[in-house]
């Protein structure tokens, strides 16, 4: 009898990336050390974040802000009448603030998360779509709690996802509070990057049980900026370019 | 144009927006009007003596920039002109003066830029992001990776599964008695002999520690034991009254060597049996 043939996904016939990482690459490990999340790494300094929204925030928008507070420890919720980007982020790198989220809303919905590394660090803009509330999820756990919990990074491949992976590592601090068995996974997938936030159980030694608490949501990346947030005189690094970049389905950069 | 309560007028020398016949610069000869071109005002007049020349109709002076002097200039511009003209063209003035100093002022702000979605690529995207999530399987991603950091014992000691660990160490132990010589399989078996004797005649709660400490290859396992055994201390003490009356159970050997077998004994309170008494 033939073989079982094995049936072709995206996943399988996926263009090679010539960037993706390679776990002994040297260069890469080289440049991870030297990067501007080497102090985060090496427990130099606490994540201390500061969630804030376009002006004028929605109801949802508010709600979404103060839960992703809960999810991420030592953030803190500021909201923005009118004030300048711009401005903001000297006083926040006043402030000892490691990190900068902003949500962007569009028609009482949010849709884009900027999320800048403060201390002069990359600037990452996404698309985030198909947000759900706490309330909106099925299921009855209870809010989060205080503890820090783990982070999961899936499937970040190439260089570039590299990167965005360790800049949502250094949101959370380093060390995970394991007796609060709350897990924040970032899963990448053909260049969505899903977020979810889950309180797990081991029932035994090979079963796990997972219960979704907190909000949800999907980022896209846009663009990845060296510097932090300037619209008009930043340096990409990357910017997400539509016509050269979505011909092919089966090539991903992330 | 005409609305419900008021007709506009679309002439653009109009001074003020309506359609009247006291404001209509078609319907009058002498006419004067503000305008601002690039941020600076002018002040437009026409008069009936140039009426038959349509080119040089509408005379044009510019007005300063300082609003009193641009006010006493109008003044003096047209002098001798009915008061509802100047009046309403020093107000036309105002109002273009105010509008000019707020986008001024609105420039200098952050501009809101709108940026425009296609609803095809929206779909697209759309599309493929449920796809994507699909063929992610997040729920089975994330179990097993947490699996895979109980196993690489990122968590420490602070889950312990005995029976299950158990179970490994005893095939691990198994594999290398196997893969030891039979010799050593053989003094094995003596002390395997030995320890049960030992356990069967003292049945008291080292024996257990005994038995885990020859079953166990890593401290960790030792650690949980301990700790699980500690738990276990009350129930086994309870246990092990009920066997020593019994005396030797040769059962009660083997099956202790393989699993620490929790028999979890409950004491039946006499309550009731009281209760009864005093009624």
């Amino acid at each position: 009898a033939p073989p079982k043939a094995v049936p072709k996904t995206i996943e399988n016939q996926r263009v090679y990336d010539e960037t993706t990482v390679d776990p002994n690459d040297e260069e890469v490990a080289f440049d991870e050390a030297t990067d501007e999340f080497a102090p985060y790494f090496n427990r130099q300094t606490i994540p201390k974040i500061l969630i804030t929204t376009s002006d004028r925030p929605r109801g949802r928008t508010v709600r979404f802000c103060e839960q992703l507070s809960s999810v991420i420890p030592n953030s803190h919720v500021y909201y923005r009448r009118g004030l300048a980007l711009k401005r903001i982020i000297p006083q926040c790198i006043a402030r000892d603030f490691t990190d900068l989220i902003v949500i962007n809303e569009d028609r009482k919905i949010p849709n884009g998360l900027v999320l800048s590394h403060l201390p002069d660090g990359p600037t990452a803009h996404f698309r985030m779509s198909s947000v759900r509330l706490r309330k909106e999820i099925k299921r009855k756990g209870k809010e989060p709690t205080e503890h820090v919990p783990e982070v999961i990074l899936n499937n970040f491949t190439t260089r570039l996802g590299h990167s965005i992976g360790r800049m949502f590592a250094s949101l959370f601090p380093h060390d995970p509070q394991f007796t609060g068995r709350q897990v924040a996974t970032f899963h990448n997938q053909r260049d969505y990057i899903f977020f979810r936030f889950h309180r797990y159980i081991f029932k035994s030694e090979k079963k796990v049980g997972i219960q979704e608490l907190g909000p949800r949501f999907t980022l896209k990346l846009r663009s990845l900026q060296k510097g932090t947030f300037d619209s008009k005189f930043g340096e990409y690094e990357w910017i997400h370019k539509r016509r050269e970049m979505d011909t092919s389905r089966r090539k991903f950069h992330l | 144009f005409r609305t419900k309560t008021q007709s506009f007028c679309r002439n653009e020398y109009n001074l003020t927006g309506l359609c009247n016949r006291s404001s209509c610069p078609l319907a009058n000869s002498q006419y004067a009007t503000i305008r601002e071109e690039k941020g600076r005002c002018y002040l437009y007049m026409k008069t009936i003596e140039r009426a038959a020349f349509p080119r040089r109709l509408w005379e044009r002076v510019l007005l300063s920039r300082n609003y009193e002097k641009a006010l006493e200039e109008i003044d003096e511009n047209l002098i001798y002109w009915p008061r509802f003209l100047r009046h309403k063209c020093k107000q036309r003035f105002t109002k273009i003066t105010q509008y000019l100093i707020r986008i001024r002022k609105l420039t200098l702000k952050r501009q809101r830029k709108l940026v425009p979605l296609s609803k095809k690529v929206e779909r697209r995207e759309k599309r493929r992001e449920e796809k994507a999530l699909i063929a992610a399987q997040l729920d089975n991603a994330i179990e097993k990776e947490l699996l895979e950091r109980l196993k690489q014992d990122t968590y420490g000691d602070i889950y312990n599964f005995p029976i299950h660990a158990f179970d490994k160490a005893l095939q691990q132990q198994d594999a290398e008695s196997e893969s030891d010589s039979d010799v050593e399989k053989e003094e094995e078996e003596d002390e395997d002999a030995d320890k049960r004797e030992f356990v069967e005649a003292e049945d008291s709660d080292l024996s257990d520690f005994e038995d885990m400490d020859k079953l166990e290859t890593s401290s960790e396992e030792e650690q949980e034991d301990k700790s699980f055994s500690e738990e276990e201390e009350e129930e086994r003490e309870k246990k092990v009254p009920h066997s020593k009356s019994k005396g030797k159970t040769p059962l009660k050997g083997p099956v202790r060597r393989k699993r620490p077998y929790i028999e979890i004994e409950y004491e039946e309170e006499t309550e009731p049996a009281t209760k009864t008494k005093t009624t």
